[in-house]
């Protein structure tokens, strides 16, 4: 596997670190540990670290990089030195203790308003869809796009489907939803693209300051169907 | 959505630069101040009055005991705000004193202000001089309903066709009625990659360009969400997320390629500016 990196901007004031555009679990456990060996060990100037799928984003206060890291051009350059020292010190550590989660699903047509294309876009049936779909445990790559969201992976290639291509202004809150290989629930209402195949009461992310979230990247999660009352 | 608005403001009090502060959209709501205050505003203009005297953005200005702070008219911009000496008195969450709507928590009872709500300031009474100062126009961002908005190339950039970047940087694009505070759906001239991709979700910033399949833009704002995975063709350079913060439907943009560097140096040169300022203001620390 090629670890080298590809470092690019997302702005001025960050960098992306991408290890592939797939979706691994040893990449992302790679992530996993680089994330958290940098906020253990925090430059002057580093402001957070959003660990994603496959690459890892570090944001940074240019002001105080290009003050502090002056022999660099630029804060960018700068960033991706020390990013790269990082990445040669984060052995593959503990990265703590990972839960298992059942979430239940209605997959009744309300629910599921694109299982329908979805199976017919693979030439199977929705029963088929829901069988591959609940068969298999998903591992929680990343929380992102919403408060609470988990990218979960990875799905079935036999009903791997793109997202939209125009997205909803509006999709219910607990739809589970598709994005080629990568499944997730959305926490709120909220605009996606993502191709929506059912819908949990689960409560995705609650008001507590400790644990705001249910997953945490890392967690596994097995969904099972329900029949809506 | 306008940083430098909300900073400015706030340095101006003595405040620390991300004290909470009010967001008011027109029509904006009627302001009773229940004890003596020292407040500026900034960002829109929506023509502010001070118990009928007109009162000008970027200045601290002393609000009696049952004063009364209206907006008649909106003459520019889209969102105006707020801030007290001494911040709000609002229980943080997550360490901040925002709203998140979506989620309907943190800030006032996560949700937007209604009539009859009482906020409460941290601090009481009025202190300091309100001095006869207020911003130089030289550190307020230029302001237009047709700004021209410098960006730096994104991941994707490379991967428009030639007529895709012509496009991005000579077209005007409108800001239509499909926005809000997570991001501003653009329409205008269609733009594509070389090839279709499916990119893997990844970190995505406020002033990030998406790139939607159907050829046409989103520019993350001020509550995006975190992640995405449509292409991301530029970035708008952090000093000018104001001039976009305040735009509404039917305003446009046009957009300006700088290189990173210069971008990186706008950044410094702003913060420069703002240390100055806090200098001005005698709260450097």
């Amino acid at each position: 596997m090629n670890m080298e990196p590809r470092f690019f901007s997302l702005g001025e004031n960050a960098i992306t670190v991408e290890f592939a555009n797939e979706i691994s679990e040893a990449l992302n456990d790679r992530v996993l540990s680089a994330a958290k060996y940098l906020d253990s060990h925090p430059f002057d100037g580093y402001i957070e670290t959003f660990p994603a799928i496959s690459s890892f984003t570090v944001f940074y206060d240019t002001y105080r990089i290009r003050k502090n890291f002056s022999e660099f051009e630029t804060a960018f350059d700068a960033v991706k030195d020390i990013i790269l020292n990082a990445l040669e010190y984060s052995a593959l550590s503990e990265l703590g203790d990972m839960r298992t989660h059942e979430i239940p699903v209605f997959f009744d047509e309300a629910s599921a308003p694109d299982l329908q294309a979805v199976a017919e876009n693979h030439t199977i049936t929705p029963a088929e869809v829901i069988d591959l779909f609940t068969s298999r445990v998903y591992r929680v790559f990343m929380i992102g796009f919403l408060p609470g969201f988990a990218y979960m992976g990875e799905v079935d290639e036999r009903i791997a489907t793109p997202r939209k291509a125009t997205p909803r202004v509006h999709v219910p809150k607990g739809s589970v939803g598709i994005a080629g290989r990568q499944t997730g629930i959305y926490p709120f209402e909220s605009p996606g693209g993502w191709q929506i195949i059912g819908r949990t009461t689960a409560e995705l992310f609650t008001a507590d300051d400790e644990t705001p979230c249910l997953f945490k990247a890392g967690d596994t999660v097995k969904f099972y169907e329900v029949e809506p009352v | 959505m306008d940083p430098t608005a909300t900073r400015l403001i706030n340095i101006l009090l003595g405040n620390a630069e991300s004290d909470g502060v009010l967001e008011f959209h027109f029509p904006a709501p009627e302001i009773k101040f229940e004890s003596d205050t020292q407040f500026a505003l900034g960002g829109a203009d929506f023509s502010a009055q001070l118990d009928g005297q007109p009162i000008d953005n970027w200045r601290p200005v002393i609000a009696g005991k049952n004063s009364l702070l209206k907006f008649k008219d909106r003459l520019s911009g889209s969102r105006v705000y707020l801030s007290v000496k001494g911040g709000f008195s609002i229980e943080t969450w997550l360490g901040s004193v925002s709203t998140n709507l979506a989620a309907r928590l943190g800030g006032f009872d996560g949700r937007k202000l209604q009539t009859g709500d009482h906020i409460f300031f941290r601090s009481n009474g009025v202190t300091g001089s309100t001095a006869n100062y207020s911003i130089s126009p030289s550190i307020i961002p230029h302001y237009s309903r047709f700004p021209t908005v410098r960006i730096t190339p994104g991941a994707e950039y490379e991967l428009l066709n030639g007529l895709g970047q012509e496009t991005l940087l000579q077209e005007n694009f409108s800001v239509t009625a499909r926005s809000d505070h997570m991001g501003f759906r653009l329409e205008g001239k269609s733009i594509f990659l070389n090839e279709g991709m499916e990119l893997v979700s990844s970190a995505v910033n406020f002033g990030t360009i998406q790139l939607l399949p159907d050829g046409q833009l989103i520019v993350l704002m001020a509550d995006h969400q975190t992640s995405g995975g449509y292409p991301r063709i530029g970035h708008v350079a952090s000093v000018d997320l104001p001039l976009l913060g305040q735009l509404g439907p039917g305003d446009k943009i046009a957009f300006h390629l700088i290189p990173l560097a210069e971008a990186e140096d706008l950044a410094v040169h702003l913060e420069r500016h703002l240390n100055l300022l806090k200098v001005g203001c005698g709260t450097l620390k």
